[in-house]
């Protein structure tokens, strides 16, 4: 089968590539636009690496087709940051010392940021709960629920 | 622990060098390479657990379009060797005649694109004859049971065996009379455990990328624990020179022990070899866990003998540990743990490590003993209960001190296990009533030594008076802001003026793995050293240019000055004025420090609750002590602890590896292999015991690996608590639970 041309919206600027029909929307930002921000650590939907945000909603990159982002709007961790500046997240994961090995915070904040967005004021309950899809084997989770609360609590002082 | 020197700049919390690029998505992990032209590659596995290959058929994936070579494990043969004379180390990154584990790899294909590896390396006809697998340790030592290695004979105290066995080694440590004196104690109690093979679990799976070029230059790009001993196994595997081989750590996604071994780089540089081209291969989550290295499953008998007023007297142990396909020295780690936080005048450990058609096994984070400290700590807690005494202090009456026999026998330095029992002792967690039905508490003890081994780094003076570090210890966990802070310490700066890097293994002396809670401990010695011998290098360019005996000036808090006072400088304005003026200045420190140091012992707290109709088991609250000697940046010394608790946690309550009896892991993805998430594990308080380690400038003590010992054993004492079911073997899963509750069946 011949390759697909895609159009889409990523991190706010238009993009267009030529996609596989069986390539994976993980695959296509990471091997064909060079967005290897996003990580493979199952391939199947199980740990939260490679999260972005797909219109709106918080996916596994893994399981979506790259055919799939035609006419879409989609964030990766490489859009978190406005610019220079980091996202509340990425400063408090900083300061709470959330990351260890590092590999799983990029699907972490993106998932973090998705939940802040919609619920500014999760508690450590739902936090955890939408958390759950996020696999890490570094930190036990402690400083990155704290993390997301701190930033929560920091987003609520000043809004975006 | 009250006369702690007043740091500067070791105990503060500053934010890591490598953080940006972490949570903006820029750091560049294993996967992440990117060459011009570059194939990608493709491994095949062996589906069969145990099987002779009597043939490997390639044509078919060789005449695919798009595929550019094929290899097998003839390619790391030396001219005139065949597959069946390859070394253990090849022969388990690609099977010669024999397959002895499902996943074992067989062939490799090198493509231009990842889909068309794969489908041409279905394409590769195997010829196998299946042969029946043993799985189990103990069934693998009987008579009879299916033989993996023909040729391999046992170690024994006694020498070498006469026939073929897979038992690799039988190791006996024995000190004083274990069987006269258990005899003779008033209390005796015993178990039988056992537990189940189970993985690392780091979310980043392997990957390697390679160029070959026509001079016999080789690049290597990899996520490895340690850069150096990767390109020593690469050039053994290869019959390469080192010095043609360049090993470029990318980040690493995780190891804790999993990541020391090579599996893809050799073969990335083998079909980099026979194409020209650049080659990345990475392995699948599958792959990871069918075809790397787990840590074993084990099978333990253990007695503990005590005197009725709580003196242990005698430990008498039998450990078999799975090495998995090849030998290992899993069991005879244990003999060298088991026993290190008592003290106990007569043991007797016999220990046993054996091949079964299983992955070769690998380190995991304090290799062999979590599952010692499963047996050996419930025993303490059944002996606890028979003498009607508390658990702590019944440790803390026979803790092991400076001078009590350590591991090999040799007498410990100053550790601190009965430091951080006091503090469980007088923790919040241990001192709050735990109420309710179904509840239970349990503590348990840990241990693990602080390895030493080899460092370097050097530092260069910037022109701008700041300092850079180069390394060579690949950062897993934080270890580029504690060995930055280390040198901030010594030379006198800020921690922000020193910028520290990990670079390949041309830039800087030879450094071993990052494992064995080594890094911030020895490599900051070197860091340390390296730091002195900056200033003594600045001293005597000061005395040049101040016209003065380089011995009349001194060096301290970070300023240089002359015994009069008459002339000051600070170690910037010193870099930047006098250095900066003159030519370069770049200094090493490298260590040896040695294989065994120090000690690390952790003690944990763990309340339960267990759910009667389900098996259920949830952590209500956890506590880790741990004496990490001096905490140099304590919050990622915190997260080791909790890191580690939760690691346990999950090899505690969900993982195994879990066969049929063909010897297929039914359960190789992380859906099934299900470890810790958010909603498993509560916040893990953390209690950091600082009893300075007299063997380190700063008294750091490796902090990475004790934190996975007690875990396992704390939450078993808290089950038996619970439900007054003793847990015998792992996981301790819902079924199980119901089991031994008699819910079940």
């Amino acid at each position: 089968m011949s390759k697909k041309h895609i159009t889409t919206r990523i991190n706010g600027e238009d993009v267009e590539f030529l996609a596989e029909p069986g390539a994976s929307l993980l695959a296509a930002l990471r091997d064909e636009l060079g967005l290897t921000g996003s990580k493979e650590g199952c391939n199947n939907g199980n740990c939260g690496a490679c999260n972005v945000v797909f219109d709106g909603a918080l996916v596994n990159a893994c399981c979506v087709l790259a055919v799939e982002a035609n006419g879409v709007e989609i964030t990766t961790i490489e859009g978190v940051a406005n610019g220079e500046e980091l996202h509340p997240l990425q400063t408090s994961f900083l300061e709470n010392a959330a990351l260890q090995c590092g590999i799983c915070t990029p699907g972490f904040i993106v998932a973090a940021k998705a939940l802040l967005d919609k619920e500014p004021d999760a508690d450590e309950a739902r936090i955890r709960h939408w958390l759950a899809g996020n696999l890490c084997r570094c930190t036990g989770y402690d400083k990155i629920v704290r993390a997301v609360l701190d930033a929560a609590a920091d987003m609520r002082r000043t809004p975006a | 622990m009250t006369d702690k020197p007043n740091y500067r700049v070791i105990g503060t919390r500053p934010v890591r060098p490598d953080g940006i690029d972490k949570v903006t998505g820029r750091a560049q992990y294993g996967a992440d390479t990117r060459l011009p032209g570059m194939l990608r590659g493709y491994v095949l596995r062996s589906p069969h657990a145990h099987a002779k290959i009597r043939g490997i058929d390639t044509s078919k994936a060789e005449a695919l379009p798009g595929v550019k070579a094929v290899m097998t494990a003839a390619d790391f043969c030396a001219p005139g060797q065949t597959v069946d004379q390859l070394p253990d180390l090849s022969a388990n990154l690609m099977a010669g005649t024999k397959a002895l584990y499902r996943g074992h790899a067989v062939a490799a294909v090198a493509a231009i694109t990842d889909e068309i590896a794969r489908d041409a390396a279905a394409l590769i006809e195997v010829n196998y004859e299946v042969l029946p697998p043993v799985l189990d340790v103990r069934e693998a030592m009987l008579p009879g049971a299916p033989i993996l290695h023909e040729a391999m004979r046992s170690r024994t105290p006694t020498g070498p065996g006469e026939n073929p066995s897979n038992i690799v080694a039988h190791t006996l440590s024995a000190f004083g009379d274990a069987d006269a004196a258990l005899a003779e104690c008033d209390v005796v109690v015993d178990i039988v455990t056992s537990t189940k093979m189970v993985h690392q679990g780091y979310i980043e799976p392997q990957a390697a990328t390679a160029t070959w070029n026509p001079d016999g230059q080789v690049v290597i790009w990899t996520c490895t624990q340690g850069s150096f001993p990767a390109r020593q196994n690469c050039s053994q595997i290869l019959g390469h020179p080192i010095s043609k081989i360049k090993v470029i750590p990318t980040e690493i996604g995780g190891g804790f022990g999993g990541k020391i071994a090579v599996y893809l780089e050799p073969v990335a540089a083998v079909l980099a070899r026979k194409t020209g081209k650049p080659v990345k291969l990475t392995m699948d989550r599958s792959d990871v866990f069918e075809g790397t290295g787990p840590t074993p499953g084990t099978s333990i008998r253990a007695t503990l003998g005590a005197t009725k007023d709580g003196k242990f007297k005698a430990l008498k142990a039998d450990m078999a540990y799975e090495n998995g396909a090849y030998p290992g020295a899993a069991a005879t780690y244990a003999t060298m743990v088991a026993a290190a936080c008592y003290d106990i005048e007569h043991v007797k450990i016999d220990a046993f490590d054996v091949v079964v058609n299983k992955p070769r096994t690998q380190d995991y984070r304090a290799p062999s003993s979590p599952a010692a400290a499963f047996a050996i700590e419930q025993l303490v807690d059944k002996a606890a209960e028979k003498l009607g005494m508390d658990p702590l202090k019944l440790r803390l009456a026979n803790s092991s001190h400076e001078g009590s026999r350590g591991p090999m026998g040799m007498p410990f330095s100053r550790i601190g296990h009965a430091e951080c029992v006091e503090a469980a002792l007088d923790s919040p967690h241990y001192n709050a009533p735990l109420e309710g039905p179904n509840r239970g508490r349990g503590v348990a003890s840990g241990f693990w030594f602080n390895v030493g081994l080899r460092s370097s780094v050097n530092v260069t003076v910037q022109p701008d008076g700041t300092v850079s570090l180069v390394e060579g210890s690949t950062d897993i966990g934080g270890t580029r802001a504690s060995l930055a802070m280390q040198l901030a310490e010594t030379i006198g700066v800020e921690y922000e003026d020193v910028k520290p890097a990990v670079v390949d293994t041309d830039a800087v002396g030879y450094n071993d793995v990052t494992a064995g809670s080594r890094v911030t401990f020895a490599s900051g010695m070197a860091v340390v050293e390296a730091g002195r011998n900056l200033i003594k290098e600045m001293t005597a360019r000061l005395a040049t240019a101040w016209n003065v005996p380089a011995d009349a000036i001194s060096f301290s808090n970070g300023v240089f000055s002359t015994a009069d006072g008459s002339k000051t400088g600070t170690f910037k304005q010193i870099a930047e004025n006098v250095v900066g003026r003159g030519p370069g200045l770049t200094v090493s420190g490298s260590v040896n420090a040695g294989f065994l140091q120090g000690g690390g012992f952790a003690h944990h707290i763990v309340d339960v609750e267990v759910d009667p109709d389900t098996g259920k088991v949830q952590i209500l609250r956890y506590t880790a002590v741990q004496d990490v000697g001096t905490a140099v940046h304590p919050s990622y010394v915190e997260g080791q602890l909790q890191g580690g608790a939760a690691q346990g946690i999950g090899w505690a309550l969900n993982e195994e590896y879990y066969y049929d009896e063909t010897g297929r892991m039914v359960n190789a993805g992380y859906l099934d292999y299900r470890i810790p998430t958010t909603l498993d594990v509560p916040m893990i308080d953390t209690i950091l015991v600082e009893v300075p380690n007299p063997l380190h400038p700063y008294g750091v003590r490796g902090a990475g690996e004790p934190p996975i010992v007690p875990p396992l054993a704390a939450i078993a004492n808290a089950v038996y608590r619970a439900t007054g079911q003793r847990q015998t073997q792992l996981p301790m899963s819902p079924r199980r639970i119901l089991e031994t509750t008699g819910k079940l069946g």
